[in-house]
């Protein structure tokens, strides 16, 4: 199912490796798509670079998807996360276009879709992923670093991790708390679509400690923790390997250049 | 018998059938020169008022009016502060200015950083506002500031926020505290901004008063700088952004009440409402107009609004600007010409764009879906002419508004109650009477020094902050500086800090600044940057007390003596008055933040031990200086003289401290500041949970103090730094070859998880921690 | 058990951020008939037992001491909710 890593579970990033990394994978186009009110496009961009793919600035009000690989839906307060986060966003002309694109009827048409925080809340808005986010349980913005533990590696943005790895990224937002119906929740964890979970405490209330989830198809992740906020030894969150040193993120970005690079996810 | 004042115009573009009313057109001001004016309301002084007159040789027009008086308010004009900041113009070097772009005058300072990069840095209050509505008040300092970034053609890339507040346990302190932070924290996270740093503070001097400076920095390139001068006659006027609603002209209702239907008393709101989703968008929407080239000029609209735009873009260009004042686009169809002109909305600014960069300006507005209007355009008449529907309601020497306002040299004199108060030293006070002595008192003494509200973790707070956004931010809250990486190639980067001391200001005005100098400057070395610019929020009390205006005479003084002394120019800032409440000042509190640079971040040096084994250092010497301490301050105790800044050796720490970061010889620095020594060895220990074996025996004799003073004094020039095993030999000759003390006073023990005084006390990580983190989620929830 | 509706709405003259964004966005759903949008709070206070008049007085003193800020919002209805 995968290439071969090239930068393993668990990367210890330096800049010598960011020219292997580029090595045959600069052709995926990884779309990051920039709504007013977006804040990470350019960090979820440089993240996509980081891994060695090529990122493509895509405009909430583009007809086209300019023929990208995969879509990332970054973090931020698009339209202010007035009414409700993401709610004005899901009806941009391109949201509509990565709604279908998204939902292909055969596999290898689908269109790999990761939304990060405001990103996530957007496709859950548009239905693509089930349930929703309210305000965190404390009802505060809380910017911390978050360990997540990877519950499912079968996606196209999860590949790169090993099952049960726990990884460490930036948690920033101020309606953070994943809710749904019991109903939901269980289907969800009956069909292993809990994609990250909350270990070590649960920072908002999040129902059963979820903090991302993907569909059916392994396509489409959302999580509300920051991956591009963790890609880059330095500007990262404190690690074991020293200080803002942490780089657990880079994997959501190697993955699906493996992905795209392997054809199936 | 004098006229009624003519009523205004609620005839707007969006109610073209709206019948209108009379004008107060400057024919009519002409032929009706015995009409009374509201010039007392508005806040004009009676011979500020026959000096209008006298420049425009007729009474003024209602708009007219509106003008002079918020332009002329001390807010905008720096009337009692004028004379006195000109010492940070005269105080400057040829060798100071070296590194300056931009100096004092326009938005905001502009700082060449090397490789065609340059920096700008401003710091403002939102006093005021922030105590009526804190949320909101503090949503629109922080709106504010990054607008003046913005508009020197800049990327905003980081905020920072002073803020103090009146005792923890107030009932009001923690409405301010709550509303203040969300407040922030709402508007800076909404744009993008990673929040990188600050201050706050607890005293009950600031009860009614609370202070909330906020900072902000932005990034560009050298061929992108932006001034706000109208040049090119000819050229365009465009107003885009948010609307136009009646916010922020409370005294000005004046001109409300009389101009409407006597059933209908126009309503304006009593705060301002922060839209940040706008100001992203203007940000994101300007940085393409820069790009694309296609504005000469651009200011923000700030206090004074339209006034203030005009007149400034007018005066400081070409000279002359007409404009039309029907096409402003209005959230309030009511509001007459002077509040317009007046109004301080939000998320607005003004350009000037030539004739044939209209369509691409357009386009570019069209797209991000910011509103606009194009109002007038440049000429060089050196007139300010606007117009009410065709008829002249303005028209002014655009100079005599905004620069040639009254300034006065106010009275001052050195209060008679400081000699009392400075005779009154800490030690040997009643206060001092329990002076801690033996292990368990200084053990106890320690837990109530860090878990005290000023020197707690405030975690609570920058926590509700966004730090990541942007992925450049190196250090953060609660290092020592932010700092913030420029270019991504080659790493080059800024750090920051602000610092000011009320308490040690208080008690010597001239000291105190350059105390608050000496404190950031020196923060920002020991996260490795070189020192190069300075910015200031001077947050005073009434200039009309001439004791106040004494201490801010004093402030002034101290600082732009301090800024020669260690090079660093002043660039900009802002000055806030009146903060008083009942005929009690605030402490005098210049807020003074300095932007160091960077060769590369990377290189940055963090506060916090991680290395197991790597030895500790106390550079620079401790003498018995507790007075206005954060001890003294626990015990009630507020006397005495602060610490002695020796700016000479601070220049001298932040040279070993830059070095040593560039060589890679330390591992970890924390400067010693509030709380002294005994402040930076628990803060160093906490970050990292990372305990230590300390020594106080061989600093107390050559020192010749006691552990206590040790712990607690806030001697300046001092820094802890954490030596690799293998650096220790280089470093300490370093420190030798430049004269300066240095002692090892210990060694990072990673397994001990415990800060062990040796042969006074231990205590374990988790018991600090426990104080130092609980105060504020105590008090705030 | 009997509800008492308390409906909160940002002051006329007061900026409406989410309101001017969802004004914004309705037209490009289609619903072009609306040139306004101000949004509110809308809070329901149960009551056990029967509501006096003293108890409606009460919601409506909560209403404009804590349910709403003053400096930019009104209280604009305060009634009993049919059940």
């Amino acid at each position: 199912m995968t290439e071969t890593p090239l930068i393993g579970a668990a990367p210890t990033f330096s800049t010598g490796s960011r020219a292997d990394a580029a090595q045959g994978l600069s052709g995926a186009r990884i779309g990051v798509i920039t709504f007013p009110g977006t804040l990470d496009d350019r960090d979820a961009a440089r993240a996509v670079r980081i891994a060695g793919g090529t990122a493509v600035a895509l405009w909430h009000a583009d007809p086209e998807l300019a023929g990208v690989d995969a879509v990332i839906i970054p973090g931020g307060f698009s339209y202010g996360d007035y009414l409700r986060a993401g709610a004005l966003s899901r009806f941009a002309p391109l949201m509509e276009r990565i709604i279908q694109a998204a939902n292909a009827r055969t596999a290898t048409a689908r269109l790999p879709v990761l939304g990060i925080c405001n990103g996530f809340q957007i496709l859950t808005e548009s239905h693509l992923l089930p349930g929703s986010m309210i305000k965190n349980d404390h009802l505060k913005f809380a910017c911390l670093d978050a360990k997540l533990r990877v519950e499912n590696n079968a996606t196209a943005w999860t590949t790169d991790y090993l099952p049960g790895q726990e990884i460490t990224v930036p948690l920033k937002n101020q309606d953070g708390q994943y809710i749904a119906d019991e109903k939901t929740l269980d289907a969800l964890e009956a069909e292993g679509l809990v994609t990250f979970r909350y270990v070590g405490g649960n920072p908002n209330g999040s129902r059963r400690e979820i903090a991302g989830i993907s569909n059916a198809a392994g396509n489409i992740v959302g999580l509300m923790p920051h991956p591009e906020h963790a890609v880059e030894s330095g500007y990262g969150p404190d690690a074991a390997s020293g200080r803002s040193a942490g780089t657990d993120g880079l994997g959501f970005f190697t993955s699906i250049l493996n992905t795209l690079v392997g054809g199936t996810k | 018998m004098s006229q009624p004042i003519p009523v205004a115009n609620p005839a707007v573009n969006q109610h073209p059938d709206t019948p209108k009313f009379n004008i107060d057109t400057v024919e009519h001001a002409t032929g009706t020169p015995d009409t009374e004016l509201p010039w007392a309301e508005l806040g004009l002084k009676d011979n500020e008022y026959r000096r209008v007159v006298e420049i425009l040789g007729r009474r003024p027009t209602a708009a007219e009016l509106a003008m002079y008086s918020v332009m002329w308010s001390e807010h905008c004009s720096y009337k009692s502060s004028k004379n006195h900041l000109r010492q940070f113009g005269d105080k400057v070097t040829d060798e100071m200015k070296e590194h300056l772009l931009v100096g004092i005058g326009e938005n905001a300072g502009v700082v060449d950083i090397g490789d065609g990069w340059a920096v700008t840095f401003k710091v403002e209050s939102h006093n005021h506002p922030s105590f009526v509505e804190p949320y909101q008040g503090a949503a629109t300092g922080v709106g504010g500031i990054v607008r003046d970034i913005i508009s020197m053609g800049a990327r905003p890339v980081a905020v920072m926020d002073p803020l103090r507040f009146g005792a923890i346990d107030h009932p009001d302190t923690a409405r301010l505290v709550h509303g203040i932070v969300s407040g922030i924290g709402g508007y800076g996270n909404s744009l993008g901004l990673p929040n990188i740093g600050g201050e706050v503070v607890f005293d009950s001097v600031y009860q009614g008063n609370p202070l909330v400076n906020a900072l902000a920095v932005g990034v560009l390139r050298h061929e992108d700088i932006r001034l706000a001068n109208a040049s090119g006659v000819g050229n365009r006027v465009v107003l885009f952004g948010a609307r136009t609603g009646g916010d922020g002209i409370g005294g000005a209702s004046v001109l409300a009440s009389e101009s409407f239907d006597a059933g209908k008393p126009s309503k304006r709101p009593a705060v301002q409402v922060g839209d940040p989703f706008v100001e992203k968008v203007l940000i994101e929407c300007c940085l393409e107009l820069f790009k694309a080239s296609v504005v000469e000029g651009i200011q923000d609209l700030g206090a004074a609004g339209i006034s203030c735009a005009t007149s400034e873009l007018a005066s400081n260009g070409d000279g002359g600007m007409h404009v039309e004042l029907t096409k402003v686009l209005l959230r309030d169809p009511t509001l007459t010409p002077g509040e317009i002109l007046m109004s301080e909305s939000q998320e607005r600014m003004m350009a000037v764009v030539t004739p044939e960069n209209v369509g691409a300006f357009e386009a570019i507005l069209d797209k991000w879906a910011v509103e606009y209007s194009w109002l007038g355009e440049v000429t060089d008449t050196g007139r300010l002419i606007i117009e009410w529907d065709g008829e002249t309601i303005v028209d002014v020497d655009p100079r005599t508004v905004a620069h040639d306002g009254p300034v006065y040299d106010r009275p001052f004199h050195r209060p008679e109650w400081l000699d009392g108060i400075q005779a009154d030293g800490f030690s040997g006070s009643i206060q001092d009477a329990a002076r801690p002595e033996g292990a368990p008192a200084l053990r106890a003494a320690v837990l109530e020094l860090m878990a005290s509200p000023n020197m707690c973790s405030k975690d609570w707070i920058t926590s509700q902050y966004d730090r990541y956004v942007q992925g450049n931010t190196a250090l953060a809250m609660p290092d020592d500086a932010g700092v913030i990486r420029v270019d991504e190639e080659t790493g080059l980067g800024v750090a920051l800090s602000t610092d000011a001391n009320g308490r040690y200001s208080y008690l010597d005005p001239y000291e105190g600044a350059r105390l608050a100098l000496a404190e950031a400057y020196r923060n920002v070395a020991t996260s490795g940057a070189k020192p190069l610019a300075v910015t200031d929020c001077l947050n005073f009390g009434s200039p009309e007390d001439p004791e106040v205006m004494w201490q801010f005479a004093e402030s002034v003084r101290g600082l732009s003596d301090a800024c020669r002394e260690l090079g660093v120019p002043v660039t900009g800032g802002n000055v806030s008055l009146y903060n008083q409440t009942g005929g009690v000042p605030v402490h005098p509190t210049p807020v003074v933040g300095v932007l160091g640079v960077f060769d590369d971040v990377a290189r940055r040096t963090p506060s916090g031990w991680v290395e197991d084994g790597q030895a500790i250092y106390l550079l620079g010497t401790t003498a018995d200086e507790l007075d206005g301490s954060e001890w003294a301050n626990l015990r009630g105790h507020l006397g005495g003289r602060p610490p002695k800044a020796d700016l000479d050796r601070e220049r001298r720490l932040a040279e070993i401290l830059i070095n040593a970061s560039r060589d890679g010889m330390v591992d970890s620095a924390h400067d010693l500041s509030e709380g002294g020594l005994a402040a930076a060895l628990v803060e160093s220990a906490l970050r990292f949970n990372v305990g230590a074996r300390v020594g106080l025996d061989e600093v107390c004799a050559r020192d010749g103090i006691d552990a206590f003073t040790l712990l607690f004094s806030e001697s300046q020039a001092r820094a802890v730094v954490a030596v690799p095993r293998s650096e220790e030999i280089r470093f300490t000759d370093m420190c030798t070859a430049r004269a300066f003390p240095a002692i090892r006073i210990g060694v990072v023990d990673a397994d001990a998880v415990s800060l062990d005084i040796q042969r006074h006390f231990t205590v374990p990580l988790d018991e600090l921690r426990g104080a130092h983190e609980g105060t504020l989620p105590a008090y705030f929830g | 058990m009997p509800r008492i509706v308390v409906d909160v709405m940002p002051k006329p003259e007061i900026l409406d951020p989410q309101g001017k964004a969802i004004v914004g966005a309705l037209p490009r759903l289609g619903f072009t008939s609306f040139s306004g949008v101000r949004q509110g709070k809308r809070f329901e206070l149960t009551v056990d037992g029967e509501v006096t008049a003293e108890i409606l007085e009460q919601a409506r003193r909560a209403g404009t001491t804590l349910l709403s800020n003053p400096v930019i919002e009104d209280v604009v209805n305060v009634e009993l909710l049919a059940d």
